[in-house]
């Protein structure tokens, strides 16, 4: 047997290299910061209305969905998907926004919608309960499982202070554009999860993080494949006992979104319009450091939309 | 048709691993297996759970009808005999009676059973052989066979299936059921109904009683050519053609043999028309009273649900030490469900999470592979009842959501020298992430700085989720110790927010 495991660990080994030679720079694996890419805006704010709506006229206020989404591209939309709980629990991104972000990149042209979260419950039980499977199937995406480690590709990466490679889903690896809808709400590690929080979904081995400065970690994968556009949602939002949440009891209807294409940036306008000082929160300051945005909100171009 | 029929149906319980089946799907199938219900029946009486009285009646009307209609083990013999019979062109001859074996083994069962333990019946309980089988072997190619569609479909960017999980440390149900099956499939290609005529505790109780049927399987004496055809597709060798007599306690009613019969020579008879069958020799009984009784002598006795220590032991600073292992909520108590369960794995093949596991040594030996809620690999979903709603035999006891929610299976203890918050002062929560009623939360530790988890034991309903999510190595931080008996959990409070929300006005930045 061990010499037929030896042979077979070679081949693997040399047919990943020659790969790797031959394809290795389609593999985005340094995604550059796309600072502003020339829209009119750092960031929109916009409050009062249905997350669909409002995500409709903050995105036109941009310059529609076609800035981000060319004809017959690939897109991987990552919501929080996390929880097996109903929308109303405000554990979820809301099925109606995630549907309203897959029918907008569909009209752009895109080729193929792909959605899928590493979730914390039983997966089949979250993608239904959370209305999301059913949101991305009536807007023709294609709804991904992402709990076989079959799905996750190994990565380096070199800005890392404590994750120095993971594990990282093929959807985020392959497809040419990354929108990252995550679901403002407290936390219980980390004060809050926004943005940032959100692409711990994305890896295979999330104890890692848990076990190795989760905050740190949290930064460190934020300098790899940045998003190419955050949606935040805050129509519903837990404000206690996250990220699960014990009941509707701990939910308030703020009905509000935030979108930017910088993470830092949205994360500390969320962390403030959740009541925090984003100085509390250690990952946004971390992620500062290493250079993923930029904290300073009164430095940006901010549009505010009131419904 | 009728019995391939029922045996689908039962295969088709534990083969549903997209949980599509409806629920009282399963109450229906498993209404008349034997076993099952004679179980659930002592524990709740009613007409609910009288599926094995029904058998009963019917088997003192018409023999054991059972063993060929309801029975899937009984099924599964049959299609190995049927695939036999076109391999080989098998032929049966009248066989031995082995009495001694059949009620040996069926009064140890029964003795066993009323001193304390169930391992009789997990053993040879023909039901939880069958759901083993298919547990352990059938579902998981039904399921990689899914998985390759899965891959397949991939690849031409189609994702209107998904794949399915399997997921389990214990190996020994495996090998069991593999055992049990490699012994079936040779025993009925060769003999046919062997093991339900030797082996089989239920057959031999139901043959017992077919005795005094009032319908019994017998010659037609004027009209029989003694052409031996019935005795050569008698399945259970009961049929003797040179004393034109059948032993029916050994009959299972497949009627191969009147099929065959080209005179109607056998058929069913109103008893009232021949004589006696044979009675059980006094030989007989005087040999099996002795060796059951030196057997009995030498059994170790285990007393009536004592539980044991068990230590879960690994290597590194502090071990989760827990006393015995964890029963499923619905079990009501370690007692009722040691009792009830025989460990036919139904409810392990219906978990959508995966959690109940078969157990080893965990209930001890003679709870062997009696499941058990495994929080290494999975933890308790808060919202979910399906054990409850499909275990056959009162072990798991049926549990409407919001009750389920409200039932302690263990509580919460936290291992302060494992837990990364203290020992590298980092912050961590994934404990409290998790927990559904946060019965775990975190708090500042003003002494280290950092917020670290806290526990209420009160509110905790013990479904491991803080256990599984625990990510320190090898021994968690947080774990679950079992209750003996199921407590009732607190209702955790609900606070409002009494925030307002200014949607009019401006943002905060």
């Amino acid at each position: 047997m061990k010499r037929r495991e030896f042979l077979k660990k070679s081949f693997k080994l040399g047919c990943s290299v020659g790969a790797y030679l031959a394809f290795g720079d389609q593999i985005k694996a340094f995604a550059a910061d796309k600072k502003n890419k020339g829209l009119p805006f750092d960031l929109v704010a916009i409050k009062g209305g249905e997350p669909d709506i409002m995500f409709n006229r903050a995105i036109e206020s941009l310059g529609g969905m076609k800035k981000f989404v060319k004809p017959n591209q690939t897109v991987v939309v990552k919501p929080n998907i996390g929880w097996d709980v109903e929308p109303e629990r405000a554990g979820n991104t809301h099925p109606l926004l995630v549907k309203q972000i897959i029918k907008q990149c569909m009209d752009s042209g895109a080729k193929d919608v792909y959605v899928f979260d590493h979730t914390c419950d039983k997966w089949s039980r979250c993608y239904a309960n959370s209305g999301i499977e059913a949101a991305v199937k009536d807007a023709g995406g294609k709804i991904v499982p992402g709990n076989l480690e079959k799905y996750y590709q190994e990565v380096d990466i070199p800005q890392g202070k404590r994750l120095t490679h993971a594990k990282v889903h093929e959807l985020i690896l392959n497809s040419d554009v990354f929108i990252n809808v995550p679901i403002l709400k407290s936390h219980g590690g980390t004060k809050l999860t926004i943005s940032m929080k959100n692409l711990m979904g994305v890896v295979w081995d999330r104890g890692f993080w848990h076990r190795n400065s989760l905050n740190q970690c949290i930064a460190d994968y934020a300098t790899f494949r940045k998003p190419d556009l955050n949606v935040i949602d805050a129509y519903y939002v837990m404000k206690k006992n996250g990220p699960r949440g014990v009941s509707k009891a701990d939910v308030l209807k703020m009905k509000s979104q935030i979108i930017s294409t910088d993470m830092v940036a949205s994360d500390t306008a969320a962390a403030k319009l959740f009541g925090m000082d984003p100085a509390d929160i250690p990952y946004i300051g971390f992620a500062d450091q290493l250079g993923v945005g930029s904290r300073d909100l009164s430095g940006l171009n901010i549009h505010r939309i009131v419904l | 048709m009728v019995s391939l029929t029922l045996f689908f149906a039962v295969a088709s319980l534990f083969l549903d691993f997209n949980f599509s089946l409806p629920e009282n799907g399963y109450d229906f199938v498993a209404y008349l297996q034997f076993i099952p219900s004679l179980l659930k029946f002592s524990l709740f009486t009613s007409l609910a759970t009288a599926g094995f009285i029904f058998v009963i009646l019917f088997t003192l009307m018409f023999g054991r009808v059972y063993c060929s209609f309801l029975c899937p083990l009984g099924c599964l013999q049959d299609i190995f005999a049927y695939i036999s019979k076109k391999i080989n062109k098998k032929e049966y001859l009248y066989s031995l009676s082995h009495l001694k074996t059949r009620y040996g083994l069926l009064i140890t069962v029964v003795f066993i059973y009323f001193s304390g333990s169930i391992i009789g019946l997990i053993l040879l309980d023909p039901y939880s052989n069958f759901g083993r089988i298919l547990t352990h072997i059938a579902a998981p190619v039904v399921i990689g066979i899914n998985n390759a569609l899965v891959s397949a479909l991939e690849k031409i960017n189609l994702y209107s299936i998904y794949p399915v999980e399997l997921k389990g440390t214990n190996l020994s149900p495996f090998f069991f059921s593999m055992t049990v099956l490699g012994l079936i499939l040779w025993m009925s290609f060769k003999y046919g109904r062997l093991y339900c005529n030797t082996i089989c505790p239920v057959g031999t109780f139901l043959g017992f009683l077919s005795r005094y049927s009032l319908f019994k399987i017998k010659f037609n004496l004027s009209a029989c050519i003694k052409c031996k055809a019935c005795e050569r597709v008698c399945k259970s060798g009961c049929i003797d053609l040179n004393t034109q007599k059948i032993d029916f306690s050994r009959c299972v009613a497949c009627y191969n043999c009147f099929n065959v019969c080209p005179v109607s020579g056998i058929e069913y008879q109103w008893i009232f028309q021949e004589s006696k069958e044979q009675a059980f020799k006094d030989k007989g009984k005087r040999d099996f009273i002795i060796q059951t009784a030196a057997f009995l002598l030498t059994f170790p006795f285990s007393a009536w649900g004592v539980e044991k220590q068990r230590k879960f032991y690994k290597k590194s600073t502090v071990p989760v030490v827990r006393k015995t292992g964890i029963t499923p909520p619905g079990s009501l108590s370690l007692k009722n469900f040691l009792n009830k369960c025989t460990a036919c794995h139904l409810c392990v093949s219906i978990c959508p999470t995966r959690v109940l596991q078969p157990s080893f040594v965990e209930y001890g030996l003679l709870g062997i592979m009696q499941p058990r809620m495994d929080y290494k690999i999975s933890f308790c979903n808060y919202n979910c009842v399906a054990c409850s709603r499909v275990c056959p035999s009162g072990a798991i006891l049926k549990q409407d959501r919001e009750e389920k929610k409200l039932i302690q299976l263990g509580k919460v203890k936290f291992i302060q020298e494992n837990c990364v918050v203290y020992t590298q002062r980092t912050d961590c929560g994934a404990c409290a992430e998790h927990c559904p009623t946060k019965a775990v939360r975190l708090v500042l530790n003003k002494k280290i700085d950092k917020r670290a988890p806290q526990i209420d034991e009160s509110i905790c309903v013990g479904c491991g989720a803080c256990e599984f999510a625990c990510p320190t190595k090898p021994h968690k931080a947080i774990y679950v110790e079992n209750n003996p008996v199921h407590l009732k959990a607190k209702k955790p409070k609900e606070y409002k927010i009494t925030e307002d929300v200014d949607l009019k006005g401006n943002f905060p930045f």
